[in-house]
């Protein structure tokens, strides 16, 4: 039997969030009404001219220097003719052969081995309009994505497992978050994935015939599209058919791949300069001022959180799996939280109640410094880690001030000494048969009289106090 | 001389949706030849030490600030639309 080797290479893109949009001055936001954010340059009309946005550009540098591109010096725009009512101009104005920029590369881990994955390119165009298409024969057309500052942004056919393409969108996602240019929302369209595939004989070196996997609405699905399609191709080429160069795409509920069309010849879009923009040149100042902007990267951070921070990898790696994430923990610990149980808060309960209500962290009202006062009334013994679920409770939902919170609610612990061993004291005197029991090497005689003082206490009194107290007094008897 | 084919014409017809009959595919062959020929009069000249440019006007970085700006009103951008719905603009159906 023939092994054979995968080849992935993927195609990303990326809305720029700027204010407004590439080449006309309409705003550039997600979610308004249909035809609110459009003028007259994003319609195509006659005369009109678009002019650049100076903060694509530089967005479009950002992402490209923080996945290691090399940035062009001299670069401009060229128009991609195509008809397709998304596109009221009837061509895209996109870049061909001077992308802002090329040669990059990630890395990503997958089963602990890491493995750069190059980047071939990343250019600057505009975003189409969105269709919907009916069951009547007619497509309602929403123009508000139309001029939407785009990234595409190619890697190279590095990949050579659908594992590795999940990993390689992660951390695609997560550079690119970092550096702010985008929110990377796949559910909103703001990060969209190409991907293609083909398969080869092992040690054959010609690449295979590839297929085009499009409408791709998740990491998982692609991961999931792309094994699909490896074992279709396998069992095509195995039974001595042949693979047809076809755009497929991935049926969730089939969990298969379904031919969309066949290509015949490559598509023709005749590229040419765009005559209505003019050149750009990137001088070397203009690099740096960008370069300067381009915040601590996930890998650096993980890599200090765990040499500087004394964390865990996989705190390290939790922690940084968004910029928000990470900046809440340095601002929680700069509030003088205590490392370990900054991220052991970050990933427990706020993790688990970020999930359940659906919220970002950046939206809790809970600010990093209160989390941080929180953990200090627990290191302080002021309050337990039972009473703090409670304060948290109350923090995370409405906000405040813990100390406020744990006066408000009377939660605050009793670690009194004097105070405990007379409660204690008298718990003692009425269940002489507990420490009989307890004598008799029952120990969960000693469970009851804890829970007796909790009682007494109204779960107030220090539990590892108590325990200590009930033990001293009970050697006395 | 870079003579043209009438397949390339009829080629580059379809990709711009013309409907071309046999005889304009005749008569463009030759005009579209023809110009083509013409513009072949810029190989005499020696551009060996010459920067190619891809814009006529000697310009560069024009652009504008990242300011969102109101211009028209929902209504008007859809007032040209031969037709609509929703407010969208509505189409017939071309599915890829």
């Amino acid at each position: 039997m023939t092994n054979f080797e995968t080849v992935i290479g993927l195609e990303v893109h990326v809305e720029l969030k700027t204010a407004s949009k590439i080449f006309s001055p309409a705003p550039n936001a997600f979610g308004s009404e249909p035809n609110a954010n459009v003028n007259p340059i994003d319609l195509g009309y006659p005369g009109v001219l678009p002019v650049l946005n100076e903060e694509a550009v530089n967005y479009a540098m950002k992402a490209s220097m923080a996945i290691n591109c090399d940035i062009a010096t001299n670069t401009k725009f060229d128009r991609k003719n195509y008809f397709y009512p998304d596109n009221p101009k009837a061509y895209q104005i996109s870049q061909f052969d001077q992308p802002i920029g090329e040669n990059g590369w990630i890395e990503i881990e997958v089963n602990g081995e890491k493995k750069k994955i190059g980047i071939t390119r990343l250019h600057l165009e505009e975003d189409a309009g969105k269709l919907t298409h009916g069951d009547d024969g007619y497509s309602l057309v929403d123009y508000n994505r139309q001029g939407t500052p785009l990234v595409e942004i190619v890697s190279e056919p590095d990949i050579r497992t659908p594992e590795e393409a999940y990993a390689y969108l992660e951390k695609l996602k997560n550079i690119i978050q970092y550096t702010g240019v985008s929110d990377c929302k796949m559910e909103e369209g703001s990060l969209r994935c190409d991907a293609n595939i083909s398969i080869r004989p092992v040690g054959q070196e010609e690449f295979g015939t590839k297929t085009e996997l499009k409408n791709l609405n998740s990491f998982s699905f692609v991961q999931k599209g792309l094994e699909f399609e490896e074992k279709r191709q396998r069992e095509v080429l195995l039974n001595g058919g042949e693979i047809l160069q076809e755009t497929r795409r991935y049926d969730e509920q089939k969990k298969e791949t379904i031919l969309m069309r066949v290509k015949e010849g490559s598509d023709d879009y005749r590229y040419f300069p765009e005559p209505d923009l003019v050149p750009l040149y990137i001088d070397e100042a203009w690099k740096e001022r960008i370069r300067a902007e381009i915040p601590e990267l996930p890998d650096a951070r993980r890599e200090r959180y765990v040499k500087d921070l004394d964390l865990p990898t996989y705190d390290a790696a939790v922690l940084t799996s968004t910029k928000e994430m990470s900046d809440f923990f340095e601002e929680t610990i700069a509030a003088g939280a205590d490392t370990k149980q900054a991220s052991n808060w970050l990933m427990g309960e706020v993790s688990a109640y970020m999930n359940k209500q659906q919220v970002e962290i950046q939206d809790l009202k809970m600010t990093p410094s209160s989390l941080a006062k929180m953990i200090q009334l627990i290191e302080d013994g002021t309050i337990s880690s039972k009473m703090a679920k409670k304060v948290f409770a109350e923090l995370v939902e409405n906000g405040g001030d813990p100390e406020k919170i744990v006066k408000d609610k009377g939660l605050v612990q009793i670690s009194d000494e004097g105070q405990l061993r007379d409660i204690i004291t008298g718990i003692l005197d009425e269940n002489e048969q507990s420490i009989i029991d307890y004598k008799n090497g029952k120990d969960k005689a000693l469970g009851f009289l804890v829970g007796q003082t909790m009682k007494a206490t109204k779960g107030q009194a220090n539990p590892p106090m108590v325990n200590k107290i009930i033990l001293e007094e009970m050697e006395k008897r | 001389m870079a003579d043209i084919s009438k397949d390339q014409v009829k080629h580059v017809a379809n990709l711009a949706r013309l409907a071309v009959t046999d005889e304009e595919v005749e008569m463009f062959t030759k005009q579209l030849g023809d110009i083509i020929n013409y513009a072949e009069l810029l190989n005499e000249l020696d551009t060996e030490n010459v920067e190619p440019t891809t814009h006529v006007l000697d310009l560069k970085n024009v652009m504008r600030k990242d300011e969102p700006k109101e211009w028209i009103k929902k209504e008007d951008a859809l007032k040209n639309a031969p037709d609509q719905k929703d407010g969208q603009f509505r189409v017939p159906s071309i599915l890829e």
